[in-house]
């Protein structure tokens, strides 16, 4: 029998993968983006399994914005990426220190 | 174990395995390729939970959208990956360290004790239950508003998207609707003002003399 718990667990090794992979690829952005992707991934896995289990639909609702947004951000995302790379020639985080931040 | 589990147990780690080659792959065109079976394998659990409105959803707008704008960009990038391979042994065991941690106090909450509530999802649900109709209902009129905003949403991202990428190219010849739609009949049409003459007739040589000559050739010898 499924549980919620399968369903949790999923979420948090997904959420905890991008993570690393946010840890590990912080060089190249578009894996960076790739790993924001799946962590929205993981919450929404979640998000449907709690309105499963609920029996409240509003949930998956909230997926779906989270989809609009997530379109949105990529989106742009991958636009910007697009802008850096004309001008600069490379998409390494460690060579777009322009802002001195 | 149920077909159901068995099912959950396949797609889970479909799932979990194409995560991990989307952190690890070395060439960003398989790591997309990776997101994508991704969201294929967690659409298939969506469908075990009997979302199916979703599940069809991230695959037209994840798979077929927005993961195919990722493989534009990065095959259209020339991006040398080596360089942005410097860190990846550096930074391992830091990653793992931390998504280990997270990962055991995560587990340590979601664990069966407090969240172990068993539900089967092929139990409940009546066999004329239509999941899509259910969210449009919710979609049009609890969460309307939200719905709006949420297209106006993508219209600004539309927009940012196609403002950012613009660029005006040097001595490239296009067309330029607003300013052809702008012209007056000044512009395109000139009235010149000029006196009104009567063309000169053409002058003709003395007809009468000429045909006498070619008549009689002989007569001037």
């Amino acid at each position: 029998m499924i549980t919620l718990s399968h369903y949790l667990a999923l979420g948090a090794i997904l959420f905890c993968l991008s993570i690393a992979g946010i840890f590990i690829n912080r060089k190249n952005v578009i894996i960076l983006l790739m790993c924001i992707e799946l962590m929205l991934l993981s919450v929404n896995i979640n998000f449907v399994a709690f309105s499963k289990f609920l029996g409240i639909l509003d949930g998956q609702v909230f997926v779906f914005f989270i989809l609009t947004v997530a379109a949105a951000e990529s989106a742009i995302g991958l636009a910007i990426l697009v802008v850096l790379f004309r001008s600069r020639r490379t998409i390494n985080v460690e060579e777009l220190d322009t802002l001195r931040g | 174990m149920t077909i159901s589990l068995l099912l959950f147990y396949l797609f889970a780690g479909v799932t979990i395995s194409a995560a991990v080659g989307v952190v690890i792959s070395r060439n960003p065109v398989h790591a997309a390729l990776f997101l994508v079976l991704a969201f294929v394998s967690t659409s298939g659990l969506w469908v075990l939970l009997h979302a199916e409105f979703l599940a069809m959803v991230l695959i037209v707008v994840y798979v077929g959208a927005v993961m195919v704008l990722f493989l534009f960009v990065v095959m259209m990038l020339d991006i040398k990956v080596d360089p942005l391979r410097e860190g990846f042994a550096r930074y391992l065991p830091i990653g793992l360290l931390v998504a280990g941690i997270m990962l055991f106090q995560m587990l340590t909450l979601l664990s069966a004790k407090y969240f172990g509530v068993s539900f089967d999802p092929m139990a409940k649900t009546p066999a004329n239950y239509s999941n899509t109709e259910e969210i449009g209902l919710l979609l049009f009129t609890k969460y309307a508003v939200p719905f709006e905003l949420a297209s106006v949403v993508l219209l600004v991202a539309a927009i940012a998207a196609v403002v950012l990428t613009l660029r005006k190219r040097e001595g490239v010849k296009t067309q330029d609707p607003s300013a052809q739609v702008l012209v007056t009949k000044a512009q395109r049409l000139k009235i010149v003002s000029m006196e009104a003459s009567v063309p000169q007739p053409l002058s003709i040589p003395d007809a009468a003399s000429a045909a006498a000559v070619d008549a009689n050739p002989g007569a001037s010898k």
